[in-house]
């Protein structure tokens, strides 16, 4: 007998409470994509595949949403992606739109920025949301297309207890309230966070840098008239922690963080008295507020070797875990999601090779280093490690203060921006002298078009993005039906900047996932046929 | 352009006075930081990483030779 299934955390919204599955009382069924966890990772792929038409099965222990803000901070191409699965739109109603940051060391101000973000584009840089909303608003959109017909299923407290992979299947063990029933899964989806179960039950490692250092976060709700910034405190006067962040959510919440070391009493540190002087110490005594939610946390900057086994595939904090320095960690499981979800239907579709998911390990790998070295860097000028780097680290700060480059140095986190698949195996022919961000592996950048939004215009499918060029309004190849979308760049000069530069024509490939594959100035068919059968993975 | 190793300085006994002489009455401590301040805006007005990389190497490599 197992143990009794007992949530492991109190909900912030119960969605997906048990109720028994036909599959529990009769012979091992197969599913075609199980996805094991229904956090934020697990909800896209569910909401991706599902929107495509692919029966997703998603398995949580839980029956809903846990409490607690955790990830705050989302970013453009997050929310662009989200916006493809029609989540977008809610969150950055709900959210809360930042642009300025300000850093100080001890009591005084040493600069400010501001993220200043280009026009054009529908998402702005950041919005701050409870990660319960941010979970919520893609629940809501799968909610939306099962009404549609999607076939997507969520089992609350259906946890899983033992797998096998198998040549062209996994099988599974799961317990319920019902006792345990066996299913199988052409593919599995490990979407089960940083501690997933499911690497331990494979064996696999999940090897990385630990951060000896705690942080306590404190979400206090109060109608204070901060400015809506971000502010970072290195050794901060009011001596709360070694560092400390104060950045508004919606409700009126806000979220700050306390670096408060390695050795602490972790039990007495969570007390509200103990969090309260903290706070009280850093607001004033004057301003009240009411603590919402508190934590300490410990971090690690670590991935998987691979993140793709045979038919288990690992996304999100499964497969990569980062310091939240930089808003890497939620974001890029997002991103995970899109760059596999295409790749999945068309090779479930039999478009495409299975090597096509390869292509997935490359590409995430790729971006999880980037967000490693990133955070890593991040995390290392926050708490120094030695008397040396403590040294450089507040010298850097003092000139910051007066001399503009060192500003440049100062790392309280370089915020997530999109990754680049530079030297993808999909990535197809580029054009010399066009411009650098929509090389072959670039997310698209957005760009206003009369009455919308570029994006918002590429869908979900292969797209010949033509740009005062001629071409056919559908082309065929491989299987698959690539639309094109016609625009010019001659009154809009965004379009032109970001797609055109001195180029007098272009014409783009595009894939579902909205990343360049290739680029020409003039179309010709066997080029793009070409170009498609790399990003299809057809060529070995 | 590699690291420039020979003789740059037409003063050099001017230059290293007022290093030394920049230091004055500053604790060890003090020191140290003020060093960290001074490398960093050179650093800066240098800019090339394969100079930076260069002048990194032979700083360390200096320090193993004398034992």
């Amino acid at each position: 007998m197992n143990q009794p299934l007992r949530p492991a955390y109190n909900l912030a919204f119960q969605l997906y409470p048990y109720r028994k599955s036909p599959d529990q009382d009769r012979a091992v069924r197969r599913h075609s994509v199980v996805i094991v966890g229904a956090g934020p990772v697990g909800l896209a792929a569910a909401l991706d595949l599902g929107h495509m038409g692919v029966p997703v099965l998603v398995l949580d222990d839980n029956e809903g949403i846990g409490e607690g803000s955790r990830a705050i901070c989302f970013s453009k191409r997050c929310l662009e992606i989200c916006d493809r699965l029609g989540a977008g739109k809610a969150m950055l109603d709900k959210g809360v739109v930042w642009n300025v940051g300000k850093v100080f060391h001890d009591d005084r101000l040493l600069y400010e920025f501001n993220l200043l973000p280009e026009d054009g584009h529908a998402y702005p840089a950041f919005i701050n949301l409870q990660q319960p909303y941010f979970e919520k608003f893609l629940h809501d959109a799968i909610l939306a297309e099962q009404a549609k017909g999607a076939p997507i299923e969520i089992r609350g407290r259906n946890r899983v207890e033992a797998m096998e992979p198998g040549a062209d299947h996994v099988a599974l063990k799961v317990s319920t309230p019902d006792g345990d029933y066996g299913i199988e899964a052409d593919w599995l989806l490990a979407c089960d966070g940083a501690r997933s179960p499911l690497r331990g039950m494979l064996g696999l490692g999940f090897e990385g840098r630990v951060f000896e250092d705690n942080f306590l976060i404190a979400d206090v709700r109060m109608t204070a008239d901060f400015p809506t910034e971000r502010w970072f405190w290195f050794e901060p006067h009011f001596k709360s922690g070694a560092s400390a962040l104060l950045h508004k959510q919606p409700d009126d919440v806000w979220r700050i963080d306390f670096q408060l070391g390695w050795n602490i009493d972790r039990k007495k540190e969570l007390e509200p008295e103990s969090i309260r002087a903290r706070v009280d110490a850093m607001l004033g005594p004057d301003v009240s507020y009411d603590l919402v939610w508190t934590s300490i946390y410990t971090f690690q900057c670590r991935r998987m070797e691979r993140f793709r086994h045979g038919r288990v595939i690992f996304a999100g904090d499964a497969a990569h875990q980062v310091s939240p320095f930089g808003a890497r960690g939620a974001n890029s499981g997002i991103q995970d999601v899109d760059n596999l979800c295409w790749k999945l239907k068309l090779v479930l579709d039999g478009t495409a090779p299975d090597r096509l998911l390869d292509s997935y390990d490359q590409e995430r790998v790729h971006g999880a280093d980037e967000n490693i070295l990133n955070s890593t860097r991040a995390t290392d000028f926050i708490t120094p490690k030695t008397p040396v780097s403590h040294m450089f680290r507040n010298a850097v700060l003092d000139l910051a203060a007066v001399a503009p480059f060192a500003r440049t140095i100062v790392n309280s986190g370089r915020l997530s921006v999109p990754c680049t698949y530079d030297g993808s195996d999909l990535n197809g022919p580029d054009v010399a002298g066009m411009p650098v961000r929509t090389r072959p592996g670039s997310p698209c950048p957005d760009a206003p078009l009369d009455g919308g939004w570029l994006l918002s215009r590429l869908g979900g499918g292969f797209t010949l993005l033509t740009l005062d060029a001629e071409a056919p309004e559908v082309v065929e190849a491989h299987g698959v039906t690539v639309r094109r979308l016609a625009l010019s760049g001659r009154e809009n000069p965004a379009l032109k900047a970001r797609y055109l530069g001195d180029a007098g024509a272009g014409v783009y490939l595009i894939r579902p996932d909205q990343h360049v594959s290739a680029r020409w100035t003039a179309f010709d068919r066997e080029a793009v046929a070409a170009a498609l059968a790399r990003a299809l993975a057809l060529e070995p | 352009m590699p690291l420039t190793t020979a003789p740059n300085l037409a003063r050099p006994d001017e230059a290293y006075a007022r290093l030394i002489a920049l230091h004055e009455g500053l604790t060890e401590a003090e020191s140290h930081a003020l060093n960290a301040r001074l490398v960093l805006i050179l650093m800066n007005h240098v800019g090339e990483e394969a100079v930076l990389a260069e002048a990194m190497s032979l700083a360390r490599s200096a320090a193993r030779a004398k034992g």
